[in-house]
């Protein structure tokens, strides 16, 4: 079962769930992602944008290591991987 | 400052919509316009730089264009002045994916004539231009535009590649005009299908050519529905008038401190008044000598004369942008504007004198004002 931890904000997109749990094989990143798109569609939009890339102010670690610095959302996952997503430090 | 309700807005309330870089402030007032109430902010910690009333149609819907830095961009409305907000389940304008484009920020909101009552169009960055048919829930891009020819060639400015501006011809005739920093001003003649660049006479002042068929960093283009035809265009340097929507313009910096700005704005009833603010340059950006003067003119930029009753001059460092300035559409009309260091100015006599409504708010950078009950057509800003 891979874990899918949501930040904060997008709570009220996911009906107030702070983690989705995905029970099909997942290949990498962008499968496990794309199963948001059924059950919280606006959680997908938040974290990927219309070019199919995770949007700029947002990070996404698989057991803690930033999928930047790894092979993006082609970076692979197990069935017991947890994916976090959190807005990067930006602001003003 | 401590929110009021919103209950108590009430048909012929004249209604001011704020935009800020940290969420929407809404002030209201009865038709003398003296004593203000606010609520806000909404969308906390995000930035509003597009603002709409939709009037028509029985309806009172406040569009807004909330952007999070992480997160995008969509279209939320309202029908009860804020008390509750559209929260819709996708990102409700967003590029086709055969484009290789993504929704950077929505800059212009901006309802159809009383006789298409659901159509609002919405102006983006990356340029573009979207439609709504269904009063704003959900959108799509307007392709004759977005796969223009010239599209490869329009380069972002200071605030990015926008579409900021929208005009319709009160017509209908499937005329419209959209203004792009920096691409420059576009027409169509047949609802969106076709595009050909109007810059005839603008200056360019960046590029080597100074008078390039298109890459004119347009920052603001107004008309009047009883003139449509006559457009007033404010240039990332240069002040200009279209007799003949667009095909050609005519310098009308006519004695302005300055011909930089961003803010442009019609009077709601007389088709040769316009309102500016005037920037020193485009490397300072603030308004000449620290002194707030809006610029009026009433003879179709014959001439311009500077309106400072009631507004800082000295040491006012302050910048309006291309969204920061309005009208209601009383008479004598109210005026309206924000600055970038969180000051909202009201005048209820056409300019002639001023009055600071706020102070401390964030950073505005867009200010729209409705009359509630009024005709929809007088109270849509002409941007």
């Amino acid at each position: 079962m891979i874990r899918i931890e949501l930040p904060r904000a997008l709570h009220k997109h996911a009906h107030g769930s702070t983690v989705m749990e995905v029970d099909h094989p997942c290949a990498n990143v962008s499968e496990a992602l794309a199963a948001l798109e059924s059950q919280y569609p606006r959680v997908l939009d938040s974290v990927i944008d219309e070019r199919g890339e995770v949007r700029t102010h947002v990070n996404v670690f698989v057991d803690e290591r930033s999928i930047r610095f790894l092979s993006g959302l082609n970076t692979p996952v197990t069935d017991a991987s947890t994916i976090v997503i959190v807005p990067a430090v930006s602001g003003g | 400052m401590t929110p009021d309700s919103t209950t108590s807005i009430s048909q012929g309330d004249v209604l001011v919509l704020v935009g800020t870089t940290k969420g929407v402030f809404l002030f209201w007032s009865d038709a003398s316009r003296k004593n203000w109430r606010t609520d806000g902010p909404h969308f906390r910690g995000e930035s509003v730089y597009a603002l709409a009333f939709d009037g028509r149609g029985g309806r009172q819907r406040i569009l807004a264009a909330p952007k999070s830095n992480h997160w995008g961009s969509v279209v939320r409305f309202s029908d009860d002045f804020g008390r509750t907000w559209s929260a819709p389940d996708r990102q409700n304008v967003r590029f086709p994916a055969e484009s290789g484009l993504a929704l950077a920020q929505i800059w212009q909101i901006r309802p159809a004539s009383d006789n298409n009552p659901d159509v609002i169009y919405c102006g983006v960055e990356p340029a573009a231009l979207f439609e709504s048919r269904d009063a704003g829930e959900t959108w799509s891009a307007v392709k004759g535009l977005l796969e223009h020819e010239h599209r490869p060639q329009w380069q972002p400015g200071g605030g990015g590649l926008c579409l900021h501006t929208i005009i319709l011809d009160p017509a209908d005739t499937g005329r419209m005009l959209i203004a792009i920093s920096t691409g420059g001003v576009y027409r169509t003649e047949d609802g969106g299908k076709n595009w050909s660049a109007r810059n005839v006479g603008v200056r360019a002042e960046f590029l080597p050519d100074k008078y390039p068929k298109f890459g004119q960093c347009v920052h603001k283009v107004v008309n009047h529905p009883k003139h449509p035809e006559r457009l007033f265009l404010q240039n990332h340097w240069g002040l200009y008038r279209s007799e003949d929507w667009g095909d050609a313009w005519h310098d009308v910096a006519n004695g302005v401190p300055s011909d930089f700005g961003f803010a442009m704005q019609m009077h709601p009833s007389e088709p040769e008044t316009v309102y500016i603010i005037p920037l020193e340059s485009d490397e300072f950006r603030c308004v000449p000598e620290a002194k707030l003067r809006v610029y009026r003119t009433r003879n179709a930029g014959g001439s311009w004369e500077p309106l400072s009753s009631g507004l800082p001059q000295k040491g006012a460092f302050e910048t309006v942008l291309r969204d920061s300035l309005t009208s209601d559409s009383m008479n004598p009309a109210g005026i309206y504007f924000g600055t970038r260091n969180g000051k909202l100015f009201a005048s209820a006599d056409d300019g002639e004198s001023w009055r600071e409504i706020a102070d401390g708010l964030p950073s505005i950078v867009c200010v729209k004002a409705a009359v509630l009950g009024a005709q929809p057509t007088s109270v849509h800003r002409q941007s």
